[in-house]
């Protein structure tokens, strides 16, 4: 009898967990569609050449200007700049936590590290606003510190936690051998990290980047309330730029219903997610060489 | 573990509790539709800060209403009304035909009261030296067709252009206002390199701090940290001189940029909604309209 029972309930807790895993699938599968169902209708009244090659984004406008290149552009910018500003940072506290630190240094870094991922953005968004931007300002001698540095250099923040957790995960799981073998061979700690350690994990160092990079890219909060929002191709690092997901998160609030604009902000979704989508694949792929 | 299991159980019997309490707080009002104890209030970011001193006095008179006033622009309060998912709309423009027959269309019937005046103010940093602009200047800046401070009488320094996003109805009124001068088919258009704000908060946390900036807000947000510019009409005589923006001026029109502001129903309003209403358009709560800086209309 109570055989039945275990074997029930075995079965029973195996389809929920099944279906716990299916549910994500289908709702990544589901939002895909809706948003291409609503950004799709945005190209009858539109065409897409102009969006995504057109630089003028006006759209309460008449008639109303639809062209995303520079909001492509801005997010693709600020991002590449939190990138060279993060990786490094990230790749070394990643190798210092993992390989140098005594262990008590190594738990508080760790946890610190990790807190950092639990601020939420629109308080970082709010402190750069507050301390950062006046800084940059006064420091470059720039017209204003609302540009896409300031944005990148809190993005590098937040992208951080998942850079240094992810990659330091990749480089504890070099096998010990390796690292025998290069001490053995009279390599110096630092000829070890450089010419082993670094090589052996460089893909998951890599699929934590792209992990981190897509952080980044779809981060809106804080990009929102310090990269100044202006809607044109910067020429400068010290130039604003308008990202697509603060144009997103912006204008919605405002737009009618089923109305061209409210389209076209789908639209935007779609770019961003097949953006997001290429990014992730990247990483995944990167991540599934480590394993191997 | 078992620490863990009592944690969740006691943070369980919180909520339950919690949530029975408040349930006793708010009998179940259904025969009271005309009465409705919770207000919600929504859209122009100007009219917030009057709104709440206008719902904090009332709230005193009658302790059990509740108000809840949020902001996010007008496009965003006209399009709650319209989704039925606020009560009063705060607006500092007046409704848009379009939205008009949306409004329709949802079986929606907007009704309009004018609850006040406000003056747009041009704002400066204190320590950037022009006191003033005539209308085209102001106009050619945002524009930007004129982008150094040298060339209205400042500093040689690139002008940094502060605008609202387009959701809110400062931006469109001073669109249409300043901009387009009036004229609907102008194609006039922001300067592409204008920086778009959030609030109007964040234009004057910008200004407060930037010598270069320039931003328009409601008058309401006049603040010492930053500085409000005199205006000079330029379809006035050339010896006019600018006018500076206080109640008086707005008051008397000489003051070139100012708007009426808006609440909107759906349908004539009842209940706790018209009692509130008619506080707003009592003697009392024109003078809070002064009291926070903007002008009674009586």
């Amino acid at each position: 009898m109570k055989k039945i029972f275990t074997f029930i309930k075995d079965f029973l807790i195996e389809r929920i967990i099944f279906l716990c895993g299916i549910l994500a699938i289908i709702f990544v599968f589901l939002i895909f569609l809706f948003l291409l169902n609503q950004g799709i209708s945005f190209f009858g009244a539109y065409s897409l050449w102009d969006f995504l090659g057109g630089k003028f984004w006006y759209p309460a406008s008449d008639p109303p200007q639809f062209g995303i290149l520079s909001l492509v552009i801005g997010s693709l910018f600020v991002t590449i700049q939190a990138a060279l500003i993060s990786i490094p940072l990230g790749v070394m506290t990643a190798l210092f936590i993992a390989e140098i630190a005594p262990p008590v240094i190594k738990d508080i870094l760790k946890s610190v590290v990790e807190l950092l991922a639990a601020i939420p953005s629109v308080v970082i968004g709010f402190i750069g606003m507050i301390t950062l931007v006046p800084l940059v300002r006064k420091l470059f001698n720039i017209p204003t510190g609302l540009s896409s540095f300031s944005g990148a250099l809190m993005l590098a923040f937040m992208a951080m936690p998942t850079i240094v957790s992810i990659s330091e995960d990749a480089i504890r799981s070099v096998p010990w051998s390796y690292k025998e073998g290069a001490i053995a061979l009279g390599a110096t700690r630092w000829q070890t990290m450089y010419r082993i350690i670094l090589p052996a994990s460089l893909p998951g160092i890599m699929g934590a980047v792209m992990l981190g990079m897509g952080r980044v890219i779809g981060e809106t909060m804080a990009v929102m309330m310090i990269t100044g929002n202006a809607a044109h191709i910067p020429s400068s690092v010290f130039d604003p730029v308008r990202t697509m997901t603060a144009t997103i998160a912006a204008e919605m609030g405002e737009t009618v219903k089923g109305s061209t604009h409210y389209h076209s902000l789908f639209a935007i979704g779609l770019v961003l997610f097949i953006i997001t989508f290429i990014i992730n694949f990247i990483a995944d792929t990167f991540m599934r060489k480590t394993r191997r | 573990m078992t620490a863990v299991k009592w944690h969740i159980i006691c943070l369980i019997i919180t909520g339950v509790s919690l949530y029975l309490i408040s349930c006793n707080r708010k009998p179940g009002s259904s025969d009271q539709q005309e009465y409705k104890k919770a207000i919600q209030i929504k859209g122009s970011d100007t009219m917030v800060n009057l709104v709440q001193a206008w719902a904090e006095e009332f709230i005193s008179n009658h302790p059990d209403v509740n108000l809840g006033i949020t902001g996010g622009g007008s496009g965003t309060g006209i399009a709650a009304l319209l989704n039925h998912s606020c009560d009063i709309t705060m607006s500092s423009r007046s409704i848009e035909e379009k939205e008009m027959e949306e409004a329709e269309a949802n079986n929606i019937h907007p009704v309009e009261f004018i609850v006040g005046l406000d003056g747009l103010i041009i704002i400066v940093n204190n320590e950037n030296p022009v006191i003033e602009l005539d209308l085209d200047q102001v106009r050619d800046i945002f524009l930007g067709r004129i982008d150094n401070w040298k060339n209205t009488g400042g500093y040689n320094s690139k002008i940094v252009i502060l605008s609202r996003e387009s959701n809110s109805g400062t931006y469109t009124f001073f669109k249409e206002r300043v901009l387009k001068r009036g004229n609907k088919n102008s194609k006039e258009e922001f300067s592409p390199h204008a920086l778009l704000m959030p609030s109007s908060q964040a234009i004057v946390n910008e200004i407060s701090q930037n010598p270069h900036a320039i931003g328009y807000v409601g008058m309401g947000y006049a603040h010492a940290r930053v500085k409000s510019l005199k205006l000079k009409d330029t379809s006035k005589p050339a010896d006019a001189d600018p006018v500076a923006p206080t109640i008086d001026n707005v008051l008397n029109g000489s003051y070139p940029i100012s708007r009426p502001l808006f609440l909107y129903t759906n349908g004539e309003p009842s209940g706790n909604i018209k009692v509130f209403i008619d506080f707003a358009l009592s003697e009392r709560g024109q003078i809070i309209v002064r009291e926070t800086d903007f002008v009674p209309i009586k």
